[in-house]
């Protein structure tokens, strides 16, 4: 194995073990948070397409596209990547603009959405600084195709429950829709799926009230950001520029 | 000539509601995948109709108090007309925005799990209010005439207005001063409730702080001018073709007074815009100048200039000034041209609505976002589609029509007050 492999490797051991240590305490103790490398994220969108995969999101939603920015003049140039899931704020505006109180901020930092009681307004989606709600429309990737596929309605599993696309009228069509942190998985024993993709190693995952876990270590760097700071909403997802 | 523009708005709403229930078809079938908007550009035509609709009904009300709180005595023959405008109006304004939501069937949300540091959830309250108060104060200002119609009217409608009014008889003196009293009390809380709910629509859009283009502390003050100056400008057109026209000359003066109203509303509403353009583009951030941009010369800059500046504000303002203030020729006939500017004022009035709603939302919060995933509604450019249209030209016709039965139906003007009854 190359040395490279073996970091990476250790990394992920490193950050399961985190979890499991975490999904011991209580729910309260808990406090879920992603750090994302961008000198080593390298653009190549897998975290993008596995959240799709994981969470089967339809056309039109997207919770984690990855923002490509070019710098420099030829011939020097180079790209940087900012993959974008929920910020999960601590202060979250889509939180407070909600007229049916359909989310809220869990104790264990994610931000979470009541399929059943959103009306689907839209007032957090325009709230998010980040753009990072998406509102489903009910369109399916085989929409004009004699018949939708089975595949397509298949459930997905936010906030662990089973969510198919039974038809259009049925959540999670017609609500807001955004990054989980797949809690689902977490809460599983299992990381995230733009963690468990991400080919550089980019994105971690943990809970930061445990001194010891890896993702603790990270937020203490000098490179940790928070995206927009200026907007005051509190970002638990930090960046390491 | 009124029996004329009675019949094409006849015409217009009944045509308008057939045509209409095409777009409203899809809208049921397929929900929202026809529309334009989506994840990035969330709210749409609809949105813009609702705060469209929502002023006018305020501004409607609002011009009904001068009648029952300020006793403004010239104008007390209209006050039921404007009620019953600030009714229609408001009942299009639901229907657009409960049309636009993703669960239709969910809307009780909004008082079930009201949430207190959401503008939307008071808008829930203070509607449920303001209807609750224009259907009392309606019925308070049509009793005494429901009550004679009934015993005097034809067989139907002397049955409906029987029916409508709850066995109530009363038509002596003291009864008639108690309604005035009752009505004048409805009017003094209808006062702070329009102000509330019609701020509180501005606020609710000025509370974002994610869009600069709304995120301003003068929204609410904006949207009340606005509502005030459209809804004053419905109501007058209003009064020219339904309004009690037998006293010509009272009908004249009541209609130059109402112009001018309007006259200083729309000027004092086209004085904020300068305020809001001249400040904001002297800003080189885009997220607060680009908007203003893209109204002043982006794709649909005929939206404003055409329709708003030049239809809705330069036009009126001309006739309006020649008609309705009071000049060298104070006996000429003024009503019909003032009631075609105050038309072009509130009809042109979606603009101003569209371009408050619209360019708002078309920049990228996190710049490069637009190339970063593609989708159906992961753009950041809006135009609704024939079936957004199609809906709000039927919830449109369903507000015009309601009016229209309401007021054929319902003593709302007194035929004793009519030239054509």
């Amino acid at each position: 194995m190359a040395l490279m492999d073996i970091q990476a490797h250790e990394i992920r051991r490193r950050m399961i073990a985190d979890l499991r240590r975490a999904l011991k305490k209580p729910r309260k103790e808990r406090r879920w948070t992603m750090v994302i490398d961008q000198e080593k994220c390298v653009g190549c969108t897998a975290c993008t397409t596995a959240c799709v995969a994981e969470n089967h999101l339809p056309p039109g939603v997207v919770y984690r596209p990855v923002i490509e920015e070019e710098k420099g003049r030829y011939p020097n140039v180079r790209k940087s990547f900012l993959p974008r899931p929920c910020m999960q704020c601590d202060d979250p505006p889509c939180v407070k603009v909600c007229p049916a109180h359909a989310t809220w901020k869990r104790e264990d930092g994610i931000v979470e959405i009541n399929y059943k009681r959103c009306i689907g307004c839209r007032y957090c989606i325009n709230a998010c600084p980040y753009s990072a709600r998406t509102f489903d429309k009910g369109y399916f990737y085989t929409d004009g195709t004699p018949q939708i596929m089975d595949y397509e309605k298949e459930p997905s599993f936010e906030y662990g429950k089973a969510w198919p696309r039974k038809d259009r009228d049925s959540s999670p069509i017609g609500n807001a829709r955004k990054c989980t942190y797949c809690i689902h998985r977490v809460e599983k024993g299992i990381l995230p799926a733009c963690v468990t993709t991400c080919v550089g190693d980019a994105t971690y995952f943990g809970d930061a009230n445990d001194p010891k876990s890896l993702i603790a270590e990270l937020l203490a760097s000098p490179r940790a950001r928070k995206l927009r700071e200026e907007e005051g909403t509190e970002p638990t997802t930090t960046y390491l520029v | 000539m009124k029996k004329f523009v009675k019949l094409l708005v006849w015409f217009i709403a009944v045509v308008g509601f057939g045509v209409g229930l095409y777009g409203m078809y899809h809208r049921f079938t397929e929900g929202h995948r026809m529309a334009d908007y989506g994840s990035y550009i969330p709210w749409g035509l609809w949105v813009a109709f609702y705060i469209y609709f929502i002023g006018l009904s305020a501004g409607s009300f609002l011009l009904s108090t001068l009648v029952y709180v300020a006793r403004i005595e010239r104008l007390e023959k209209i006050g039921k007309l404007a009620l019953f405008t600030a009714f229609g109006c408001l009942v299009a304004a639901l229907l657009s925005i409960w049309l636009d939501l993703g669960h239709m069937a969910r809307v009780g949300n909004v008082l079930l799990h009201m949430n207190l540091h959401s503008m939307m959830s008071w808008m829930g309250i203070l509607y449920s209010s303001y209807f609750g108060i224009i259907l009392i104060e309606l019925w308070f200002a049509l009793r005494i005439d429901l009550i004679e119609t009934a015993r005097t009217g034809k067989s139907g409608s002397a049955a409906f207005a029987r029916l409508l009014t709850f066995g109530s008889t009363d038509t002596s003196d003291e009864a008639r001063a108690r309604d005035h009293a009752t009505l004048r009390v409805l009017g003094t809380i209808g006062v702070p409730l329009a102000i509330a709910f019609h701020g509180g629509v501005g606020a609710l859009f000025g509370v974002v702080q994610a869009r600069p283009h709304w995120n301003t502390p003068l929204m609410p003050i904006t949207f009340l001018i606005g509502a005030l100056a459209s809804g004053g400008a419905l109501l007058t057109a209003v009064v020219y073709v339904w309004g009690p026209d037998r006293d010509k000359e009272q009908h004249e003066e009541i209609m130059r007074m109402l112009g001018r109203i309007v006259l200083a509303l729309v000027l004092f509403d086209f004085l904020l815009e300068i305020s809001e353009f001249l400040i904001g583009l002297y800003s080189v951030a885009p997220a607060e100048r680009l908007p203003l941009e893209a109204i002043l010369h982006g794709h649909y800059w005929y939206v404003f200039w055409i329709v708003h500046f030049l239809l809705g504000v330069v036009i009126p303002v001309i006739i309006l000034f020649a008609r309705a203030v009071p000049g060298k020729a104070p006996n000429r006939k003024a009503g019909g041209a003032i009631a075609l500017a105050c038309l072009l004022v509130a009809v042109t009035f979606i603009a101003v609505r569209f371009n408050i709603v619209i360019p708002a939302q078309i920049n990228p919060e996190i710049p490069g976002l637009q190339y970063a995933f593609s989708g159906p509604g992961l753009k950041f450019h809006y135009f609704p589609t024939p079936m957004e249209w199609l809906v709000s030209v039927w919830v449109t016709s369903f507000g015009i029509l309601l009016f229209l039965i309401g007021e054929k139906l319902l003593p709302i003007v007194r035929d004793e007050n009519r030239e054509v009854a």
